[in-house]
């Protein structure tokens, strides 16, 4: 293979896991900026997703659209139950509390998948027939095209939300101020629901993507799930810009090193670079520094 | 009306506010004075829902105000808090939508859009700024949008926390003309401040509140005639100023 045959390979697969971690750093992000909370359930949203897309679509013989919209619809409302059922309860109490409940959700939720799924690896099928593509000499498919498609609409509408519309403008006063929000009269409980509810969406979206090229197991989100998380991070938690920056790059940077040194490698050297970022900026790429207003 | 009657408030053991009883009308701005620590941001808090009293009640036009801040802002009761507090990351006319969430989540849009105009035209240096980070104000332009974000809610009570903390005096004369000017459109404010001269001055009444009771309400000429409780009561805040406006609202006072 040529070598820019090869580079642009590596360039649509790195283009492709990083959507995947860019939507699952969003979906941090988003729970972050409501309730300052790292939700360690997020990962498990991706399996859920995918778990339940492929039940529709293989269980119920639903057709692909609406067990797409339903699959995408029951994680949302999973998130929003979680929010409701696990943390509101104790709204009140300490923030290392209320991650400890992500803890125990995520755990919980893995349980719970393990019994209605099983252990065994599910054959997800990809969202149109896999009709081999050629671009640059590279070589991918549909599936490809899909995910970046689908995320770039996932992140041009999640602008439009946050910049255009009444909730999405209360949801940043929200996460900017919680007090005087609520002193607005914006209904801060129900926002922080509606976070929790979009985290959940965007999680499936990213499992029901990514688990046709990976693989769909109960506990696939796990680190799929660490690696949004690190996207996040290397992108400066709690900024859009940054998560969505944060995945391509790690993606990019896995697949480069997957193709040029060894996929031994790629997860080690991910996490390396993202060390390295964060001892020359503690903020993250896009990250706001400490101390601003 | 919106009134507090017989409020007591404990922060766990600590007694903040101890048989407050203060109402606030429609058509007028009263005082709320008192040193630090008096219990002044508790009561407002208390009035607009963020606190729950330990004891007494809220009352809002002779009935059990609603419970929570949400409910009061509908209900038209809107405190802008102490200390700026606005959105800054949000650009200033987003800060000022914010303040009229609640009205155009109803529907008002046309009404908000005059309401918008008429916040520029009250404060210029807003129109300037429309489209710029809240957070990137001076402190006394955050100060001017907090209270424009406030009055965005169209608010039939409108609760005040030290709004001319930080502003120049000529800034400061400027709001404390804005806040005289309300109660002629149908929003009564009750005026927390240190700059006990320049709230007296626009209020019809005034209220003193020491270590969580209040120790002195009525006109606010008696309390600037009475140099004992100008001492006692509002501490050191308005001692320099006296030699210059205090003196001729003395002197008209006694006159
Ligand atoms: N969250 C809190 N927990 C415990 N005590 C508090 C809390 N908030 C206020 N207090 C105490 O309650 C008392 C009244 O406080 P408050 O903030 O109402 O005073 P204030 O009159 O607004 O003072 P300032 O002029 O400094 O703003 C103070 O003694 C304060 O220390
Ligand atoms: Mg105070």
């Amino acid at each position: 293979m040529a070598a820019h045959a090869a580079l642009s390979q590596y360039l649509i697969s790195g283009l492709t896991t990083g959507s995947v971690y860019a939507l699952t750093a969003l979906g941090y992000c988003l729970i972050y900026n409501a309730t300052k909370v790292v939700n360690f359930a997020q990962g498990d949203f991706l399996s859920l997703g995918g778990l339940l897309f492929y039940s529709l679509l293989s269980g119920l013989g639903l057709p692909l659209v609406p067990a797409f919209v339903l699959a995408v619809a029951g994680v949302a409302l999973a998130g929003a139950l979680m929010e409701r059922l696990c943390l509101r309860p104790a709204r009140s109490r300490d923030l290392m509390v209320l991650i400890f409940i992500t803890v125990a959700a995520s755990i919980l939720a893995r349980g719970l998948m393990k019994t209605v799924w099983g252990k065994q690896t599910l054959p997800l099928p990809s969202i149109s027939p896999e009709i081999p593509l050629r671009f640059m000499g590279a070589a991918f498919t549909p599936q490809n095209l899909w995910v970046l498609g689908i995320t770039l609409a996932a992140i041009l509408g999640l602008k439009h939300f946050f910049d255009r519309t009444l909730t999405g403008k209360a949801m940043r006063a929200m996460a900017a101020n919680p007090r005087a929000a609520s002193l607005m009269g914006i209904d801060t409980a129900g926002l922080t629901t509606l976070s929790f509810a979009l985290a959940g969406a965007l999680g499936a979206l990213a499992g029901i993507l990514i688990t046709p090229i990976t693989s769909l197991s109960y506990d696939v989100g796990v680190l799929l799930g660490l690696k949004g998380f690190a996207a996040a991070v290397l992108g400066g938690y709690g900024s859009f810009a940054g998560a969505v920056a944060g995945g391509l790059i790690l993606g990019l940077l896995e697949s480069l090193c997957a193709g040029l040194l060894s996929s031994a490698y790629k997860d080690v050297l991910a996490f390396l670079v993202l060390l390295l970022v964060l001892f020359l900026r503690p903020s993250g790429i896009l990250g706001v520094k400490e101390g601003r207003s | 009306m919106l009134e507090v009657s017989g409020v007591h408030y404990f922060y766990g053991q600590a007694r903040a506010l101890s048989d407050v009883s203060l109402n606030l009308d429609r058509g007028e701005v009263v005082s709320l004075l008192g040193m630090n620590g008096a219990g002044k941001t508790t009561l407002l808090n208390i009035l607009s829902g963020v606190l729950k009293p330990t004891r007494g009640q809220v009352l809002l036009d002779g009935n059990p105000a609603p419970k929570g801040p949400v409910a009061l802002v509908r209900a038209g009761v809107v405190q802008v808090p102490e200390g700026r507090q606005v959105f800054a990351p949000l650009t200033v006319r987003e800060n000022l939508e914010m303040g009229a969430y609640i009205r155009l989540k109803a529907g008002e849009k046309a009404a908000v859009a005059r309401d918008l105009e008429r916040m520029l035209a009250l404060f210029p240096i807003l129109g300037t700024r429309i489209g710029g980070r809240a957070g990137d104000l001076s402190g006394g332009e955050q100060q001017m949008l907090a209270m424009a974000r406030g009055l965005m809610a169209a608010p039939r009570y409108l609760l005040l926390d030290e709004p001319s903390l930080g502003l120049s005096p000529k800034v400061a004369a400027e709001i404390f003309r804005v806040i005289r000017d309300l109660p002629a459109t149908g929003c009564g404010v009750l005026l927390v401040e240190q700059n006990a001269l320049g709230a007296l001055s626009v209020s019809k009444r005034g209220f003193i509140l020491t270590t969580g009771s209040i120790r002195f309400s009525g006109d606010p000429a008696d309390i600037l005639r009475d140099a004992q409780l100008r001492e006692a009561f509002l501490g050191q805040a308005c001692q320099p100023d006296l030699s210059r406006d205090g003196q001729t609202d003395a002197q008209a006072g006694q006159a």
